[in-house]
């Protein structure tokens, strides 16, 4: 009978066994498996499968496309457990596929209410899976537990007021026996929050608001009310330290976005990254990258962690390249400013004080007139996932490289449910993708930059010609597996940034690229425009 | 065909009203698969006056006189029904999942499947039976299949994609796993029976 057959028999034990915990804790060990949103708790995405190798990468070949019934950017990433892929048709149709051959197991529609608004797209990032219970978000602030067997739903729990802006688009992350979201909708003036949820019933465990209210700290960065529409969203999934037992999360903008003038203050915890304890949801400390933002720098990138040695002694450190142009290496444990470097050109700010806060650059405010800001409003980096290898040591980016934007701020009025943004960023590269292409170099251009994290050095740079919305995926055999909005999906050599082969997916990469096995064969997969790419060397 | 969206039941998620049924027909639902469509008033009429008729027809039809309650103990107890149904995160994956079951089906509906399970089998419900080349049967459900590959989910609760090139048979299953529950249940129990699955309308959505 087929080798699969054969195999799948033979590992009935392993093919059955339910999603624990401790299996996505040490998802390492299991490879084949692609079992959280970034591979693993700590957020590298960084795969210890290593069929695929700089010297092989150039016999790659599509194995199967899975074309999804959707217009919307697909912007998740898969998961895979025991041959079985989990992804999202967007905005919330949850779908099971063969991971050996794109067949449909089973799809479970989810109808978001008409009341839904999001700010930039009715898109969802990814699932977690814990046990057989398959976790998604939802554009209308809904949170769902899917049987993962037969995608029948289980609960469904929503935890915010859609039509006031509030929605989840990001993949939920499991720690322990809880289920782990933070709303977006800062566009909307919203007040966000992180919460845990039980994964049993979906009945609220803990939550912290990332908008601190009277009594709670922080609130004293915020005058003139303005912490009741503060934004403060969560868009990307978070990270997780079991030692610590500590919980990361990025912080999103301040609301309105371009005019600080009604938020006097600091705005804590907008554009930080906090460190949870895990079981109560209590701050142990924050770091505010941007302080009183007013160029939508929010901190939507997922929290790096490694274990390295810095400046001669072993350290828990979080690598983290932020959407206002800055790499920065902090202490996981205790918050402490380490070392910050632009990787982008940045004219915001000109280094740091002793306590690691930028210092600003007087004058470099959005205006009624406009004010000529780097990086532009979509950032160095954006949501795209970066890449930590440990073979090469080196940290990837996925970069919007010499772009700018234009700020012209205005006076907006808080009204719920319509957009508090408090002016217009302008740009000649557009937000969303263009059919041709006329831009200059200088006028911003997409790059995978890989740089030194304990010295933040560039180290090479692969440079496109559009821009990027691409993560990036790195090989313990050094190949590292990124696109872009050209539509290119590409093999570079992570030690060297050399092309090692590249493929026309036609459609803009806004996903990032993760990799599982099934059968002792290394697959990867990626989304482009609304299919679902998955690639192997030839046979 | 949207998954879920059994229009016969006189209820719907959008709206209530003739007015808003019509809207919906020429408008459409923007972000969902219902398009808009260009229809008349009186055309549009004409379809929700035929919705409103199923539903009337329905609610004329077989009376439940059955005790869910009961029929929930039948379930899990004298019927055994959990050894092959789920409802919620209870019961088996093998057979069709019962958790809304009485959203999508009938009371006579139901009632037919339990005493004649073989005179109406949903193409979604059918079983294959696949044998290797080795001689390994599979039986399951079947989920799926193209012109080189069968998905189904098997006895074991597992999903999986099998390659027809290296089967030696594949047929689909005549029968209906399901047994015959006219005499294994008087009918006052089949009649709780059948209230407890009427009952079950999925979860509640907030």
């Amino acid at each position: 009978m087929t080798m699969r057959l054969v195999l799948l028999t033979a590992m009935c034990g392993t093919v059955s066994a339910q999603v624990t915990f401790d299996r996505i804790l040490h998802a390492e060990r299991e490879p084949q498996n692609w079992l959280t949103y970034s591979g693993t708790p700590l957020s590298q995405r960084y795969t210890l499968l290593n069929q695929i190798t700089p010297a092989n990468a150039a016999n790659m070949e599509l194995q199967w496309v899975w074309q999804a019934r959707s217009l919307e950017k697909f912007e998740a990433t898969p998961l895979v457990v025991d041959g079985v892929m989990y992804t999202v048709q967007a905005p919330n149709d949850v779908v099971a596929l063969d991971a050996a051959t794109g067949r449909v197991f089973w799809i479970w529609s989810y109808i978001p209410s008409q009341e839904s608004r999001v700010c930039c797209g009715r898109v969802n990032r990814g699932l977690a899976i814990l046990g057989d219970t398959l976790y998604m978000g939802t554009i209308d602030a809904h949170l769902v537990a899917i049987d993962a067997k037969n995608g029948k739903p289980l609960w469904d729990n929503r935890i915010g007021k859609p039509e006031s802006g509030y929605s989840l688009t990001h993949a939920p992350l499991i720690v322990k026996d809880k289920v782990i979201v933070g709303v977006a909708g800062g566009e909307y003036g919203i007040r966000g929050f992180i919460a845990a949820y039980d994964a049993k019933t979906g009945a609220e465990a803990w939550r912290f608001n990332t908008i601190p209210g009277p009594g709670e700290a922080g609130h004293e960065t915020w005058l003139n009310d303005a912490w009741k529409t503060g934004g403060g969203s969560i868009w990307v999934t978070g990270s997780y330290d079991a030692d610590l037992n500590l919980t990361y999360w990025g912080i999103g903008n301040p609301g309105p976005d371009w005019n600080g003038d009604p938020r006097p203050g600091d705005n804590l915890y907008t554009d930080s990254v906090v460190a949870l304890d895990a079981d109560t949801g209590k701050l142990k400390w924050h770091y505010q990258f941007s302080p009183h933002d007013e160029f939508d720098y929010d901190s939507v990138e997922v929290p790096v962690l490694a274990d390295v040695e810095w400046r001669g002694a072993p350290r828990k450190i979080m690598y983290w390249a932020n959407r206002n142009g800055l790499f920065y290496a902090i202490d996981r444990e205790n918050g402490q400013f380490l070392s910050g470097k632009p990787f982008v050109e940045v004219n915001w700010m000109n280094g740091f004080d002793e306590r690691g806060r930028p210092m600003r650059i007087p004058g470099k405010v959005p205006s009624t007139e406009g004010t000529l800001i780097y990086p532009g409003n979509q950032g160095g980096t954006n949501w795209y996932s970066p890449s930590f290898s440990s073979h090469t040591g080196l940290f990837y980016i996925s970069t919007w490289a010499g772009y700018s934007s234009l700020y012209v701020k205005r006076v907006d009025e808080y009204k719920e449910g319509n957009q508090y943004n408090g002016g217009t960023p302008r740009s000649p590269v557009p937000f969303t993708r263009s059919s041709q292409n006329f831009r200059k170099a200088d006028e911003g251009y997409g790059a995978v930059r890989a740089i030194d994290p304990k010295t933040g050095e560039r180290k090479w740079e692969f440079r496109m010609s559009d821009i990027t919305e691409a993560g990036i995926l790195t090989t313990a055999s050094d190949v590292l597996f990124s696109g872009g909005r050209e539509g290119y999906f590409y093999a570079l050599d992570a030690r060297s940034g050399a092309l090692l082969w590249k493929a026309n997916l036609g459609g803009s990469i806004s996903a990032g690229p993760m990799s599982y096995s099934v059968g002792g064969r290394q697959y990867v997969s990626i989304s482009a425009g609304n299919s679902l790419f998955t690639f192997a060397l030839r046979q | 065909m949207v998954p879920g969206a059994d229009l016969a039941h006189g209820k719907f998620r959008h709206t209530n009203t003739d007015a808003g049924l019509v809207q919906i027909i020429q408008k459409g639902i923007p972000g969902t698969a219902m398009p808009p469509h260009n229809l008349p008033d009186f055309r549009a009429m004409t379809i929700v006056a035929f919705l409103r008729s199923m539903a009337e027809k329905q609610g004329s039809g077989v009376v439940v006189p059955g005790d869910a309650a009961k029929g929930k103990a039948i379930f899990e107890g004298k019927g055994n029904c959990g050894i092959c149904h789920r409802v919620g995160a209870s019961g088996s994956r093998v057979g069709p999942d019962l958790s809304e079951i009485g959203a999508t089906r009938r009371a006579a509906e139901i009632d037919r499947s339990l005493t004649e399970p073989d005179a109406e089998v949903l193409p979604q419900n059918r079983y294959v039976r696949a044998v290797g080349k080795d001689g390994v049967a599979i039986v399951g459900r079947l989920l799926n299949q193209d012109g080189f590959t069968v998905q189904l989910i098997d006895s074991k609760e597992r999903l999986l994609s099998l390659n027809r090139a290296e089967l030696k048979q594949f047929e689909f299953l005549e029968k209906s796993p399901m047994p015959a529950y006219k005499d294994r249940l008087t009918p006052e129990e089949r009649a709780d029976l059948v209230s407890y699955l009427v009952s079950l309308k999925g979860i509640a959505r907030q």
